[in-house]
């Protein structure tokens, strides 16, 4: 079949639009994780002790450690705001314009997931390069290696969201979502204190912390903005990119998924 | 652009035969069986509920139908749903411009999930706008235009890629009448012009011409399939169709 290119650029242009017309989009992703950076972080800064863990070869400050897990949270509230915008164009029916397309529905469904994902890691340069003028200096080849960790952790997080945007059935249930996925996968995980700290608190929370996937994204894009691979926290992401991905074909596939049974599920 | 080979240009744009579909314990579609000829315009008539829209639903493929058969074109949608789905244009009853976008951008969008890029698009993109009569309306807003302006917009996105078959559903649903005779009459010239087959789904007796072929739904089932004149030759088309389908009310020109 030919076209696939023309057809990725066609949804990939129209992600960029999107976002390109919704400024207030653009600033309510940045301002979250700078109120972060600027006042939550310059307050733990004297509270939070943190010893030389990996990819830090020295101590850091608090500002330092928690940047990457910021990366992370922008990815993770675009992935939701990409399951948001599924669940909204089913509503307006603007989904079935793209489930009509004859190009496979995978393929659809990642050609959307990575042109959110793409509009998402300029949001995260953009916050790093803020970031910059705050003193958050990571080497600069870090810039270049951290980008892979980034479209991945970012294609994981929002297939995360397309399987949740397959479950919901109604924009108002969206709430729902952000309390019961975005808040407990941000605060039980590596984002804002390291893990080691979580065992001395609660050794129970540590294992939740250490199972989530969030915390793995966060390792990954933490590991890489300092060059460096770390082994687990791939392995875990493309594990759960696959399982994620996997299960929103699956639920958006005409013959299998929860749409077969539900009246006007596509709408 | 997606490009066909296999099926042959003889085969009907489009042959239901035998599907049903199920929603759970609702049974919406009971052995449907229908065929649409080429450069046809096929009303698809029934009360609302009466099972047009599931079977818009399983003809573009958006879940595949319980049992039974639809191919278009001459391709089978569940075994070449590719190639099934690049013979049709689509006009859904909700609408699916997307409003932060001009027309042109949207019409560019749904020329590239067809394949179509570049200066093809451009070009064909001006053709169809010329043809449903909004080449001054490119540089708008979708959320800018009138509901008869979005309708006339869809049906130019719907006929983007050049489809055998025309698929609309409730299309001058909430218009008002000048758009609603606009939409229809837009439609009927596309027959002739891009030689598309159409098949209209509507509760609207007024919207049905004599020489049209008629498919009527009722609670699923097809109760008739037939010329509207051979239908509508002793009585009214509407007395026949509550003949027919038990149905107790009619009110001016719309099935209640």
């Amino acid at each position: 079949m030919k076209g696939w290119p023309i057809a990725f650029a066609g949804i990939a242009r129209r992600e960029f639009l999107r976002f390109t017309r919704q400024r207030e989009r653009f600033l309510a992703a940045l301002v979250r994780p700078l109120v972060w950076l600027f006042i939550f972080a310059a307050g733990f800064r004297s509270v939070l002790g943190l010893s030389i863990t990996p990819p830090y070869r020295t101590y850091v400050l608090y500002e330092v450690y928690v940047t990457p897990g910021l990366c992370g949270m922008i990815l993770l509230f675009a992935g939701m705001q990409s399951s948001l915008s599924m669940v909204y164009d089913r509503e307006t029916g603007a989904m079935r314009s793209l489930l009509v397309s004859p190009y496979p529905r995978w393929f659809l469904l990642g050609s959307k997931l990575l042109a959110s994902v793409l509009v998402a890691v300029l949001q995260v340069y953009a916050f790093l390069l803020i970031a910059w003028f705050w003193g958050i200096r990571p080497p600069w080849l870090g810039y270049v290696t951290v980008l892979p960790a980034l479209v991945l952790a970012g294609m994981m997080l929002g297939s995360l969201g397309l399987l949740i945007s397959s479950a919901i059935r109604q924009l108002e249930n969206f709430a729902g979502v952000m309390n019961f996925v975005i808040f407990p996968m941000f605060f039980a995980s590596s984002a804002l204190y390291p893990l080691w700290r979580m065992r001395e608190s609660s050794p129970l929370l540590h294992d939740i912390c250490a199972l989530n996937p969030f915390t793995h994204a966060v390792e990954l894009i933490r590991f890489a903005l300092y060059g460096r691979v770390e082994p687990l926290s791939l392995a875990v992401t493309l594990g759960c990119l696959v399982l994620f991905f996997g299960g929103t074909v699956f639920m958006y596939d005409p013959a299998k998924g929860l749409w077969r049974g539900r009246k006007g599920g596509t709408r | 652009m997606i490009l066909d080979t296999g099926a042959g240009g003889d085969a009907p744009a489009l042959d239901i035969q035998g599907v049903s579909h199920r929603f759970g314990a609702i049974q919406a579609l009971r052995d449907v069986s229908f065929r649409v000829g080429s450069g046809s315009f096929c009303a698809l008539l029934g009360v609302n509920g009466a099972g047009k829209t599931t079977l818009f639903s399983l003809i573009t493929r958006l879940y595949d139908s319980t049992s039974g058969r639809i191919s278009v074109a001459g391709f089978d949608a569940r075994r070449q749903p590719g190639r099934a789905l690049a013979r049709l244009g689509v006009v859904f009853q909700s609408r699916a411009l997307d409003g932060d976008l001009t027309l042109r951008q949207n019409l560019a969008y749904h020329a590239a999930l067809h394949g179509i890029g570049g200066r093809a698009a451009k070009a064909r993109i001006a053709e169809v706008l010329a043809l449903v009569d909004l080449s001054d309306k490119a540089a708008a807003r979708a959320s800018t235009l009138s509901g008869g302006q979005q309708r006339r917009a869809e049906i130019a996105r719907a006929l983007l890629h050049r489809p055998r078959l025309l698929l609309l559903d409730e299309a001058t649903a909430g218009l008002d009448l000048r758009a609603r005779a606009e939409v229809l009459a837009l439609t009927r010239r596309l027959i002739a012009e891009e030689g598309v087959s159409t098949l209209w789904a509507t509760h609207i007796f007024d919207e049905i011409a004599p020489s049209d072929h008629v498919v009527l739904l009722h609670k699923g089932q097809v109760l008739a399939d037939a010329r509207a004149a051979d239908l509508a030759r002793d009585a009214p088309l509407a007395d026949v169709f509550l003949r027919l389908t038990g149905v107790t009310e009619v009110t001016a020109g719309e099935v209640a």
